[in-house]
């Protein structure tokens, strides 16, 4: 059974058992326009919540990525060094941007769920 | 500066009503995009035509005898031998040779006719002002629309017979739906197309009619820069400043061969001694081998690690598919195909020193 978390930074966390799948909202996509280059340069390493991870790059400008979560990177996906675009067309599917493995979840309680996160994109 | 305090061009509520997202740009309100978003718009220009506004750029009458020969004063270009309906790219240039802006100058016959870039335009005017004996007419009640791609020919000769005629850099007065219209094929995509300066009354009318067209799609900044930058043309305050001579920026073409001969020209002596003996550094295109853009700042160094120069314009080409930028570097390293790396985010990347432009130009030569 896994569960879907949102944060402020507009990152998507779907979480089963101890293990999180991380990307961004389609919301973050639609700000950023067309994805064009994504990098998560901390895989293998520990990081902390709210750290910067990586980096998404539009045709307009780069952005950080964060981490929602504090544990280890695992894995980046592969599939977007080929196809970046994969972001804009499945934000919050294909286009995930890292797993990792949470070191506390109970930092989840923290986070948004969809409800909140739809509230809390409306205001912006 | 408040969003209040920005100016307005005569299609600001048709950019609005367009969806635009509109950014704050040179003291205007500007559509930096429309729903279809920026990659979707530059491909369509290239493809078939897009619409600008460019209503924020700076457009001046320059009226009196000998005006060429006077504006010569404060530019290299060879406008004496401007015919009428001819026009030129130049360049306000200051005593230490470097660029104050980038401007194209029109002979209309009974007048020089200026476009200016708009962050520069308050500076331009002063500067022509204060150094000109000639009547200086600020044409604020005019807008600016450039209609660029491939399309834009055929489109634009429906509502304004004998466009198709003209060739690249030329210029000429038509009525278009009633109004009097000066149409100059050229533009800052690197496709053929036309700028077309209109009564600002009828601005919206027109771009409107431009816009039923199938062809024609409504352009924003963020593509024409993109744009811009795959064809190799450089955006003043980036590319170009007053610390950048036109010898260093490799816009040599842009000083007439009698100027070359003559000077008489601000930085003339810096100038014609680097077009003489060489400039320490020098603008060329760079591609970044990876997909990661390199963005204006990033430096460029050599394998040891050694500082070359820096990017000043960078992004992602959608026409090209990948990387593009235009940055200076040390001459010695400024030969196509020197590699060197570009320092994105910390990181040392492989990079190649590239032809300009990156795509070919598309201009109706006559």
């Amino acid at each position: 059974m896994s569960t879907t978390y949102y944060s402020e930074e507009h990152e998507w966390i779907t979480v089963d058992g101890d293990i999180g799948t991380v990307g961004i909202t389609d919301y973050a996509q639609e700000q950023l326009g067309d994805v064009v280059f994504v990098d998560i340069s901390k895989v293998g390493e520990d990081v902390a919540k709210g750290d910067d991870v990586g980096v998404v790059e539009s045709v307009k400008a780069a952005s950080d990525i964060y981490s929602p979560v504090s544990g280890t990177i695992t894995e980046a996906n592969p599939a977007l060094d080929d196809a970046p675009e994969t972001v804009n067309a499945e934000a919050q599917g294909g286009g995930w941007m890292f797993k990792i493995t949470l070191s506390d979840t109970g930092e989840l309680d923290g986070l948004m769920d969809a409800d909140g996160y739809k509230t809390f994109a409306e205001s912006l | 500066m408040s969003e209040a305090d920005l100016k307005k061009t005569p299609l600001h509520a048709l950019h609005v009503g367009l969806g635009a997202k509109m950014v704050p740009f040179a003291g205007y309100d500007m559509p930096v995009q429309y729903p279809a978003g920026v990659k979707t718009e530059h491909l369509h220009t290239r493809d078939k035509a897009g619409l600008f506004d460019v209503s924020h750029m700076g457009q001046v009458r320059l009226t009196g005898d000998d005006v060429a020969a006077k504006l010569e004063a404060l530019v290299p270009g060879n406008l004496k031998a401007l015919k009428p309906g001819a026009m030129r790219y130049t360049l306000f240039t200051n005593e230490a040779g470097g660029i104050l802006d980038d401007l194209i100058v029109t002979n209309a016959g009974d007048s020089l006719f200026v476009v200016v870039n708009a962050a520069c335009k308050d500076q331009d005017i002063a500067h022509m002002t204060d150094n000109l004996d000639c009547d200086i007419e600020v044409l604020d009640d005019r807008a600016l629309l450039a209609l660029q791609g491939p399309s834009a020919e055929s489109v634009l000769e429906a509502i304004a017979p004998g466009v198709a005629a003209m060739s690249f850099m030329r210029m000429g007065s038509f009525d278009i739906l009633g109004a009097e219209c000066f149409v100059t094929r050229s533009g800052y995509t690197g496709e053929d197309g036309y700028e077309i300066s209109m009564p600002a009354a009828k601005a919206v009318e027109i771009a409107e009619t431009l816009l039923d067209h199938e062809d024609v799609a409504p352009i924003g900044l963020g593509a024409r820069d993109s744009l811009r930058l795959e064809a190799g043309l450089c955006l003043y305050g980036h590319d170009l400043g007053p610390d950048t001579t036109p010898v260093e920026a490799a816009l040599e073409w842009a000083i007439g061969k009698r100027r070359r001969e003559e000077g008489g020209f601000p930085g003339a002596n810096v100038i014609l001694k680097q077009l003489a003996e060489g400039a320490p550094r020098r603008r060329v295109g760079i591609r970044p081998d990876g997909r990661a853009p390199a963005r204006d700042g990033t430096e460029i160094v050599n394998a040891d690690g050694n500082r070359l120069g820096e990017i000043t314009s960078g992004g992602f080409g959608p026409s090209i598919e990948g990387p593009v930028a235009m940055g200076y570097v040390s001459t010695a390293a400024s030969e196509t195909g020197t590699p060197v790396d570009v320092v994105v985010r910390g990181k040392a990347m492989p990079a190649k020193v590239a032809a300009l432009p990156f795509v070919p130009a598309n201009y109706k030569r006559g």
